[in-house]
């Protein structure tokens, strides 16, 4: 019984679902308070009955209802209950549901949050989100129902992926669509005021901190995506431009950019129609995301079982949506450059630029995922561009971003004085030189070292540098406002960042070695001894174990277990074994053995020795609390206005007290 | 104008999409074509299964066409493919040698005797080396080599009945008008 309980409550939050799409809209266009007054109540609701559905999944899996198809796919009676669970989310029915249960959460915390705003603003916000509701859930009740039966029902079902059976996957795709989702309410403030005609941009400052949150939201579930391949997949590699990985990213890159624009707006009034348009970009990629994920038109590592009608149905939604939202735009767009002018030498310039170089990176990207598809299309024969072309491409764009990004703070907006400037180029070139000759004489000249302590000393002193600044110069207590501090920790994450990454491309060591019990290889100046597999018992797995001793200079610096499991339904998995730490990783995979009947004898290993390696990820999590941070501001908090047409004018001189 | 561009490059991908998706429904993604098709076959020295002593090379097959099928008794698609082959495996008009892919020896052997053996012989590649120079990248997979000892046909995925007519004894057929 509780399967259908789950269809109907989907079924009723997609009635709500419309309401709160459909009502509020049309209230807020004939100025009926009644109808407005829907959008509330209807997303309350909807949110309720999505809520009781995701709970009736969970229990299915919990209580092992292999009587629906979605559970049996993807459970079985050995499987532990944290990873029943994630297996909600583990395929591509679940994951929609999660999908939806958070755009629930946002719209939720956004109607709860909102009480300050001018009634008609938020009816319309609440009804664009409504609508989005109303396309997902459709998709899933049409096309993806995860509660299908299936009859009779089999004894014991099949198994979570396995590569799926790790603690970084429990986290990673909640989080990561808390991003996605997020840009949903950047999106529906920016259609709320097309269809509005706002001519003033108090909304933006409205925005501005669900943006933040969101992007922050996104940053930390692309490094939890990146933390889990390193750590699942066995080779060791963080990030490798697969279509999906592009599909987080891109509104990764367009959300940075959408932030800063959203700065200039609220701040200066110029870039509005350019900040309402990437708001929609940011939004459309994530929807992207999931049509390129779900619709089979690549292959991804990624991709969910796919089906040619979901897919369909997605490119129609798509369509609609974006569509729509960019036919309102050429309609409705503010016509006039507004804003107050600015100077060569200026923050907005600055951020004109870096929000330049961050949408073609975007485009770059995009086009890059979709090369195949171009080349099926052109008849070209098959086609596909790998990390050569992204690397190269998005190097090249990323320089001016990274060589601007010191002077950041500093910039003044309108005009800004050069000889400050200066000095922060001779004080963050001279600190990067310096470390730079170090890192050339440290490594024996490895370009890509130098390059990376260049940039990381460069943006992450620089950033440094006006954090003293303010110390020194305000009085304690309004040293770092909220934003301000945002800002300073996600431009030092960039530094972070690129130490990472650079320095763990550069001074990684690999090797694939074959070694017999009691032997021992060395890279990087650790030694790591064999001592052999033995035989090993998970709650749903049997495997092999190595033990690898590592030493360094005749002390002991970790003992390591790397893996090959064998789960209940037969995958093989690599559960490789890291010894963490600040400056480097150890990593260990198991291969084969060499003679697969004598598994006590030699084996393949492959040994890896990664500084820095962590910096690419502690990078990422310093963005995230940068974005948190900023949207913490209490400047962003509304206070109670007249909710009129008297709006607009009192917001914008209360923005500028 | 300028604002309606956003509108019309979005155009542009929905159709790219919507010709993705019809491309789909046409072709199998895992269609790879074979690099090697109209190439020589890579050069190979695989054991028998029922005698690992023997040797067999693409050299001592040159002379008569024959068709490789790539088959292990872990994989659950050969036990769909097997019926097919045992079924008309004898009638396509060459002969078929059994490809066991990194297989253990004695369930290869068991698999055999279970299901029945539709093979004129079986060599055994049980690390899958020479499997990379044929670019097997997962079984059933198969080929089918001229006397010449060229490729003239690859199938990913099991042979089915229609494939077998409108595919592989079509190229056959070419073969056979070929070396009178």
């Amino acid at each position: 019984m509780t399967p259908e309980l789950g269809q109907l409550a989907l079924i009723l939050a997609l009635l709500l679902a419309l309401a709160q799409g459909v009502l509020p809209l049309i209230g807020a266009w004939r100025g009926s308070r009644a109808l407005m007054a829907v959008a509330r109540p209807a997303a309350a609701g909807q949110a309720v009955f999505v809520a009781l559905a995701f709970v009736l999944l969970v229990s299915a899996f919990l209580s092992f209802d292999f009587s629906v198809q979605y559970v049996a796919d993807n459970s079985n009676l050995a499987l532990p209950w944290y990873y029943r669970i994630a297996a909600v989310w583990g395929a591509h029915e679940g994951s929609l549901l999660l999908w939806i249960f958070i755009l629930n959460l946002w719209t939720l915390a956004l109607a709860a949050l909102s009480r300050n705003l001018p009634e008609v603003f938020v009816a319309r916000v609440l009804g664009v989100l409504g609508l989005v509701a109303v396309g997902f859930l459709a998709f899933i009740i049409f096309t993806s129902n995860p509660f299908a039966r299936l009859l009779p029902m089999p004894p014991d079902g099949g198994d979570l992926n396995p590569v799926l059976q790790d603690p970084g996957m429990t986290f990673h795709p909640p989080v990561l669509y808390m991003g996605y989702v997020g840009f949903s309410v950047a999106f529906a403030f920016s259609i709320a005021a097309l269809l509005g005609g706002e001519l003033e941009q108090a909304w933006v400052r409205w925005a501005r901190p669900w943006t933040n949150v969101a992007w922050g939201f996104l940053s930390a579930g692309i490094v939890a995506g990146s933390w889990w391949a390193y750590a699942e997949l066995g080779w060791g590699g963080w990030w490798f431009w697969d279509p999906v990985e592009n599909a987080s990213f891109m509104p990764w890159l367009v959300g940075a950019a959408l932030i800063h624009a959203q700065a200039v707006t609220e701040k200066r009034g110029g870039l509005r129609a350019w900040t309402i348009l990437l708001s929609i970009f940011a939004f459309s990629l994530s929807l992207l995301g999931t049509f390129l994920v779900r619709s089979g038109v690549l292959t991804s590592v990624h991709a969910f079982a796919s089906d040619p009608r979901r897919g369909l149905f997605i490119l129609c939604f798509l369509a609609v949506v974006v569509g729509g939202s960019l036919l309102l735009y050429a309609m409705r767009a503010p016509k006039v450059a507004g804003g107050k002018p600015f100077s060569v030498v200026s923050r907005e310039t600055a951020i004109l630029i870096g929000n330049l170089m961050l949408t073609v990176a975007a485009a770059m990207v995009l086009l890059g995922t979709l090369f195949p598809l171009l080349g099926d299309a052109l008849n070209l024969g098959k086609i596909s561009v790998g990390p050569p072309y992204f690397g190269f491409l998005f190097t090249l764009l990323m320089t001016p971003v990274v060589l601007l990004l010191p002077f950041g703070p500093y910039l003044r907006w309108g005009k800004s004085d050069v000889p400050v400037l200066k000095k922060v180029l001779w004080r963050a070139g001279l600190a990067a030189i310096a470390c730079a000759i170090v890192a050339a004489f440290a490594t024996g000249g490895e370009t890509k070292a130098i390059a990376g302590t260049a940039a990381a000393v460069w943006c992450g002193f620089g950033t440094l540098l006006y954090v003293f600044k303010r110390w020194r110069e305000m009085p304690a207590g309004r040293r770092y406002p909220a934003e301000m501090a945002g800002m300073l920790l996600a431009h030092f994450g960039v530094g972070v960042f690129l130490a990472g990454v650079l320095l763990t491309n550069a001074l990684s060591v690999e090797r694939d070695v074959r070694v017999a019990p009691g032997q021992t290889e060395s890279i990087g100046g650790y030694q790591f001894r064999f001592d052999g597999v033995q035989h090993t018992q998970g709650p749903n797995w049997e495997g092999d174990q190595g033990t690898v001793t590592v030493m360094r200079n005749g002390s002991q610096v970790a003992v390591m277990h790397p893996q090959k499991r064998t789960y209940s339904r037969g995958q093989v998995q690599t559960e490789s074994a890291i010894n963490p730490g600040l400056f480097r990783d150890l990593y260990v995979a198991l291969g084969e053995p060499m003679d697969s009947k004598q598994p006590e004898g030699a084996w393949a290993l492959r040994l890896y020795d990664k500084p820095f390696v962590r910096w690419i990820w502690a990078g990422g999590l310093f963005m995230m609390l940068g974005g948190f941070f900023a949207a913490a501001d209490r400047r962003f908090r509304t206070k109670r206005v007249a909710d009129t047409e008297a709006l607009p004018v009192a917001a914008l001189q209360e923005s500028r007290a | 104008m300028s604002r309606m561009i956003p509108f019309f490059g979005f155009l542009l991908l929905v159709a790219l999409f919507g010709f993705g998706i019809w491309w789909n429904t046409q072709h199998d993604q895992r269609e790879v074509p074979s690099p090697l098709i109209n190439k020589p076959a890579p050069a190979f020295v695989l054991p028998k299964l029922d005698d690992p002593a023997q040797t067999v090379s693409r050299d001592t097959l040159l002379g008569k066409p024959y068709l490789i099928n790539v088959f292990a008794s872990w994989c659950i698609a050969c036990g769909e493919e097997h019926p097919v082959l045992m079924a008309q495996g004898k009638s396509i008009g060459v002969p078929v040698i059994g490809y066991n892919y990194k297989d253990d020896e004695t369930d290869a052997k068991n698999w055999l005797a279970q299901h029945g053996n539709p093979y004129d012989m079986v060599i055994v590649d049980r690390e899958g080396r020479t499997a990379i120079d044929f670019g097997v990248y997962g079984a059933p997979e198969s080929f089918l080599v001229d006397g010449k000892g060229i490729i003239r046909y690859k199938r990913i995925g099991p042979l089915t009945p229609e494939a077998i007519e409108k595919e592989l004894k079509p190229a056959i057929a070419a073969l056979a008008k070929e070396t009178p």
